[in-house]
């Protein structure tokens, strides 16, 4: 093979890239529908309005994209890979911040620690159950979204009471510099992390191929099991930092805090081009996701459509993201 | 001659258990339903089994439906997450339309309706599924949603009521001392026994097993996998009647807590999540024995804010029971 067809080969694998990416493909649509958004009675008519309507969209998203970050690392790692327990442990994560730190300022990294240290328990059950008891993802992490709930009713005897602590207001809820919401700095963060993780460890790279297929990847040496069962753990850590961070902007926490965020957070995932059946993805992808799910929500939102007609969209869109992305090989082929 | 009794029936047992594969599911379902009735205070009083075995099937029915149709999409490789919606939309629909007794042509239209809508929705399940080879995981998960909020459009609040009439026949019904629930079971039970020994039940066990294989040999995999969605919503429509002729009236969110229970029975009967194994009738001790236990949590007095972590911690290890005993044996 010459240079010559070696830099032609690059050249359309990168038009191929470009053309099909998911997550541009997203952001795309995450802009149309910002603009569409513009020519509704209720949207904004200036240039600061707009600017302004952005930023609390990407706020509102925020939440999302980071509570779908555990969600990407689970559904790349393939064997039908999903976490439905990040729910409950948002609202663990959440409840314990806002009933310990209650006001105080002292007490945020301990209890930081102490949240992300059971998010990470309850993941390393989900992993152990999925990987040696051989039990659906789906519904183990189901089972514990029981179990975890449980415990919390047992725990708090239906009484929340706490208050967040000054700080977290500061740096999650109010603006931090030049207008921009705190929580957009840590989003980016993350994002730089998360995609670092997937794209420069070998953590990323093992996750990448248990992935696309657990056999050839155990014979190639890497240890399955406990990849699956370090990413439920990373996962459930990362969600229970979600609750965290949430409580701090909603100032307020109930027992179901944090159910409303995991369907988005899934769909977020899947409009980014992550492949449900794993192998496949990009964190890249569930920020855009997260961006566009938030658009359409809003929108449903303003247009007044009730509960039960935005459920069928979000499920509906789910199926139709699947069929545009999610195909499998049939036996023909 | 009782050790050669003993032997005999042993012996017997081994056979069944050969041929069925449910000896773990039985034995749990005996020792869970002696430990239900020794814990009733007076079992000896005429009348009181079978007034106890009514109000348990009676109960217990609209979920072990949706086993059985689980436990079919089970054997075949599948999972169906939608069946609870599927029974949230039954229920609205016959508490919206079914209110008086004296329409019966009208009622039998909405009733063809409700399992037209379970038929419809299990062919959904299945051709988004097998035929467009989406996984069956988060597809259900998906079209359940799509599902329960239809039933909630329909009914955004709790409502309606089922006549009089049909309920108490639901629910008072004895043919030779057996409760109608039981024998709608049994009648069940009967017919995939039928089906089981024949071309369908050896092609699905078939298709679960090794679709590839089952492929090669000319096993119509697609529409054998489509078929036990089908039969899963038709199920789960089923248990929408029954359900709405237990409780009388309508909730959106009715079938929401039957999902899980209905895979957790069918795992407890020792179908596994991989497909191609497991049986009906153990699927439907497993079911019944997952009911013992919770009325034992409801006989046992726990403190009232432990019974959903309780109940939560039963279902896992239920779950976990097989991979624990399979892993056990592996280590052997």
């Amino acid at each position: 093979m010459n240079e010559s067809e070696v830099s032609n080969n690059s050249n359309k694998s990168i038009k191929k890239a470009i053309k099909i990416s998911p997550p541009l493909i997203a952001m795309l649509i995450a802009v149309v529908l910002f603009l569409l958004s513009g020519l509704l009675p209720a949207g904004y008519s200036t240039l600061q309005g707009a600017i302004r309507q952005a930023l609390n969209i990407l706020r509102l998203a925020s939440f999302i994209a980071i509570i779908g970050a555990g969600q990407t690392l689970v559904i790349i790692s393939g064997g039908e890979g999903i976490d439905l327990s990040a729910a409950p442990i948002v609202t663990v994560g959440a409840l314990l911040t806002y009933m310990i730190i209650n006001g105080q300022n002292y007490l945020i990294l301990p209890v930081l620690l102490l949240v992300i240290l059971i998010g990470a328990a309850i993941g390393l059950l989900n992993g152990l159950g999925v990987t040696y008891l051989k039990i659906s993802p789906f519904v183990m992490t189901l089972v514990m979204s029981g179990v975890v709930q449980g415990a919390l009713i047992l725990w708090t005897k239906g009484y929340y009471d706490g208050k967040v602590a000054p700080i977290m207001t500061q740096l999650v809820a109010r603006d931090l510099i030049w207008g921009i919401p705190g929580m957009i700095f840590i989003w980016i963060i993350i994002g730089i992390l998360m995609t670092l993780l997937l794209e420069r460890t070998r953590y990323g790279k093992q996750l990448f191929a248990i992935g696309v297929n657990r056999t050839a990847a155990r014979l190639s040496g890497v240890k399955v099991n406990r990849m699956v069962i370090l990413t439920y753990v990373l996962a459930g850590a990362m969600a229970a930092f979600s609750g965290f961070l949430l409580v701090g902007y909603t100032q307020n926490a109930g027992p179901n805090l944090g159910n409303q965020y995991l369907f988005p957070s899934i769909i977020a995932v899947a409009i980014g081009g992550t492949q449900m059946s794993g192998g496949k993805g990009s964190y890249i992808g569930t920020i855009a996701g997260a961006i566009v799910i938030q658009l359409i929500s809003s929108l449903l939102t303003t247009m007044q459509l009730p509960q039960a007609l935005q459920q069928i969209i979000y499920g509906s869109l789910l199926v139709v993201i699947l069929i545009i992305y999610g195909r499998e090989k049939g036996l023909r082929s | 001659m009782p050790d050669k009794k003993n032997k005999n029936i042993i012996n017997w047992f081994r056979a069944f258990n050969k041929k069925h594969a449910i000896g773990v599911p039985f034995i749990l379902l005996a020792v869970s339903t002696v430990l239900f009735f020794s814990l009733q205070t007076n079992v000896f009083q005429p009348g009181t089994i079978g007034r106890l075995t009514n109000s348990n099937f009676r109960t217990w029915l609209p979920v072990l439906l949706l086993t059985m149709g689980q436990t079919l999409v089970l054997i075949g490789g599948g999972l169906d997450l939608s069946n609870g919606s599927i029974v949230s939309v039954g229920n609205v629909i016959l508490a919206l339309h079914v209110t008086s007794a004296d329409e019966p042509w009208h009622n039998l239209a909405i009733v063809a309706l409700v399992i037209g809508f379970g038929l419809a929705a299990g062919f959904l399940n299945g051709i988004l599924t097998v035929y467009l080879g989406l996984q069956p995981v988060i597809v259900t998960f998906a079209t359940s949603f799509i599902y329960a909020g239809l039933a909630l459009l329909l009914l955004p609040s709790p409502g309606g009521a089922i006549p009089r009439e049909y309920t108490n026949y639901y629910r008072n019904t004895h043919y030779l001392g057996i409760p109608i629930s039981l024998i709608i079971l049994i009648v069940f039970l009967l017919i995939w026994e039928f089906f089981r020994l024949r071309k369908y039940g050896r092609f699905l066990y078939a298709v679960g097993g090794n679709p590839r294989a089952a492929y090669t040999t000319g096993v119509p995999v697609t529409w054998m996998k489509i078929s036990t969605y089908i039969l899963s919503g038709f199920l789960a429509s089923l248990g929408a009647i029954s359900y709405s002729l237990l409780t009388g009236s309508g909730f959106s969110g009715s079938g929401a807590d039957m999902m899980l229970p209905s895979i957790t029975g069918a795992i407890i009967g020792g179908v596994s999540f991989s497909g191609g194994s497991g049986s009906l009738l153990g699927a439907i001790f497993g079911g019944i024995v997952l009911g013992n236990i919770r009325r034992i949590i409801s006989i046992v007095k726990v403190d009232s804010w432990a019974v959903t972590l309780i109940n939560a911690l039963v279902i896992l290890f239920a779950l976990a029971a097989p991979g624990f005993i399979n892993l056990l044996r592996r280590k052997k």
